[in-house]
C-alpha cells in the first residue's frame, strides 16, 4: 500500500506516530517523516494512523495507486 | 447481523465528533441498520479545535469545518434538543414532544459552557460554531479590548489568538498560573511568560468580581479592587458534562454519564443499561490510573477513540471491546505547540526537563507515587511518542 501525507496540513499532532510508529515518526525539528509505501500486514496500524489524524493529512492508497482511506 | 436493531434501528444523540465516529464505527463493523442523530444544533458535524484558533483568527472558513459524513446512511434530526431519555420504553423525547424510539442507544452530547449568570451584552461562550462566530464578528472589528475570563486551555488560546489579531487583552484567572490545575506551576509559569511577553495583561490569583456596563460590556471589576476595561469578554470557566436530559432516566449521571471500561452505560444500581452505550466528554469513565469513579475527558482524540470502543460493544454485547487509552491532547498558543500524553492533571509530582523561553521548548514529565503517568512538551513533537512509549507500556496488562 501507498501511503500519502498532505504536509501543508499536518500540525504534528503525533496521533499516527502513535498508532503507527514503524511508518510515521518525527525527526529533531518536530517535521512528520513516513514511510511512503508498506506492507498490508501493517495496514490496520496504517489506517488507525489515518483516522486518528485530527487534521485528515493522511491517505492510504491500494499499491495500483487509488485511494482507498 | 443487525436482528436485535430491526425494529426501530440504532439512536445517537449528539452530532459532533463522538457521534459521528460512532456512527462510522458502526457501519465499518457491519451494521447496516437505521441509523439516525439527534443534534441540538441545526450544523451538520464539524471540526471544534479550530474555533479557538484558525476560525477565530478569520484564517478558515466556516465550510472548512466540516467533517465527512457521505456514504453513511444516517437520517439527520438536526436543530432538536433532547430533553429526556425513557429507558423503559426505549424513546428519547425532543424539544417539542416528538419522541425517537430505540433499539440501541449512542449517549454523545458532550458538555456545555459554564456561563456568566446575567452577562451584558459582549459576552460570549465559546463551545459550539455560532459562539464562535458571532465572537469572531467582534474581534475582527479590532478596536475593542477583550477580557478572558479563565486562563485554561479555551481561554489562553483565544488570548493567544486575539493578541496575534493586535487587540488588547486581558486575561484573569483565580489559580496562580494559567493552566494551573491541569498542567502544573511549572508548565503554567511557561503559559504565563508567553502570554506576558505577547502583552497579554495577566491578572493570576484574581477573579472576575462583576461586569460591568448597562446593557453593553464596558469592563470588570475583579478581586483586588482594580477595574479593567472591556469592550467583548470570553467566559472561559470549562464546561459540565451535558446530562440534564438524562435526569430521571435511572442512568447513573453523577458528574458525567457513566460507564463501564467498555463504554457501556450503567444505571444508578451500578448494572449497564442494556443497548446504551456512550463517548466522548459526556462520559465519566474508569481508567486504571484514575481511582474511581474515574475521569471525563474533554480531548479530541479520547471522543474519537471512545466512540469506536462504544460501537462495538453495542454491536457485539458478548464480546465488548475494552478502552483503556493513553490519552493526549493538543494545544497551540503563540508559537508553541504544546502536546501531551498521560493524565498530567493527576499527578503528584512533576519533572522539568527542559525549560527554554528563549528557544520556545518545554519539556516536563509527570509522575504519581513515582510513577510516570503523563508529559507535556511544548515544540518539542519528537519526544511524545517515547512517553507515549512508555505509558502504553504501563497500561499493558492492566
Amino acid at each position: 500500500m501507498k501511503i500519502q501525507v498532505d504536509m501543508d496540513l499536518c500540525e504534528s499532532h503525533g496521533q499516527c506516530v502513535f498508532a503507527a510508529p514503524a511508518i510515521f515518526s518525527f525527526d529533531d525539528d518536530d517535521i512528520l517523516v513516513h514511510a511512503e509505501t508498506a506492507d498490508e500486514s501493517l495496514r490496520d496500524a496504517v489506517e488507525k494512523a489515518a483516522a486518528a489524524c485530527p487534521v485528515r493529512a493522511i491517505r492510504v492508497h491500494a499499491a495500483t495507486g487509488d485511494a482507498a482511506a | 447481523m443487525s436482528s436485535r436493531f430491526d425494529e426501530h434501528g440504532i439512536l445517537v444523540v449528539g452530532a459532533s465528533l463522538a457521534g459521528l465516529r460512532a456512527c462510522a464505527a458502526l457501519r465499518k463493523h457491519g451494521y447496516d441498520g437505521r441509523l439516525t442523530v439527534i443534534g441540538e444544533e441545526p450544523h451538520l458535524p464539524y471540526d471544534r479545535p479550530p474555533l479557538s484558533k484558525e476560525f477565530l483568527a478569520g484564517e478558515t472558513g466556516g465550510a472548512d469545518l466540516s467533517l465527512p459524513v457521505a456514504g453513511l446512511g444516517i437520517t439527520w434530526q438536526l436543530g432538536r434538543r433532547a430533553t429526556r431519555l425513557h429507558l423503559a420504553a426505549r424513546t428519547v423525547e425532543v424539544g417539542d414532544g416528538t419522541r425517537f424510539p430505540f433499539d440501541g442507544l449512542v449517549i454523545a452530547t458532550g458538555s456545555t459552557a459554564r456561563l456568566w449568570p446575567a452577562a451584558p451584552a459582549g459576552v460570549h461562550t465559546l463551545r459550539g460554531l455560532d459562539d464562535a462566530r458571532s465572537l469572531r464578528a467582534a474581534l475582527l472589528r479590532r478596536d475593542g479590548r477583550l477580557l478572558v475570563i479563565g486562563a485554561g486551555f479555551v481561554g489562553s488560546e483565544v488570548a493567544a489568538t486575539a493578541r496575534g489579531a493586535g487587540i488588547e487583552v486581558t486575561v484573569v484567572d483565580p489559580a496562580p498560573q494559567p493552566l494551573h490545575r491541569a498542567v502544573g506551576e511549572a508548565a503554567g509559569e511557561f503559559v504565563a511568560a508567553l502570554h506576558r511577553q505577547a502583552g497579554v495583561d495577566l491578572r493570576t490569583s484574581t477573579k472576575v468580581v462583576s461586569l460591568e456596563g448597562v446593557g453593553k460590556l464596558t469592563g470588570a471589576r475583579l478581586s483586588d479592587g482594580t477595574e479593567v476595561p472591556a469592550t467583548a469578554a470570553v467566559v472561559a470557566l470549562g464546561s459540565a458534562p451535558a446530562t440534564g436530559w438524562l435526569a430521571g432516566s435511572g442512568l447513573d449521571i453523577t458528574a458525567g454519564v457513566r460507564c463501564d471500561r467498555h463504554a457501556r452505560v450503567l444505571r444508578r444500581d451500578g448494572t449497564p443499561a442494556p443497548g446504551v452505550v456512550a463517548a466522548g466528554d459526556v462520559t465519566r469513565w474508569p481508567h486504571p490510573w484514575a481511582d474511581a469513579p474515574g475521569v471525563t475527558l474533554g480531548h479530541w482524540s479520547h471522543a474519537a477513540e471512545q466512540a469506536e470502543t462504544a460501537a462495538r460493544s453495542l454491536l457485539f454485547p458478548a464480546a465488548p471491546a475494552r478502552y483503556c487509552p493513553v490519552p493526549s491532547f493538543w494545544s497551540d498558543q503563540y508559537d508553541v505547540k504544546f502536546r501531551s500524553v498521560g493524565l498530567p492533571a493527576l499527578a503528584d509530582s512533576a519533572d522539568v526537563r527542559e525549560y527554554d523561553l528563549g528557544a520556545r521548548r518545554l519539556d516536563v514529565a509527570y509522575f504519581r507515587q513515582g510513577r510516570l503517568i503523563g508529559a507535556l512538551t511544548g515544540n518539542r513533537v519528537a519526544r511524545i511518542a517515547a512517553y507515549r512509549a512508555q505509558l502504553a507500556a504501563d497500561l499493558e496488562g492492566r
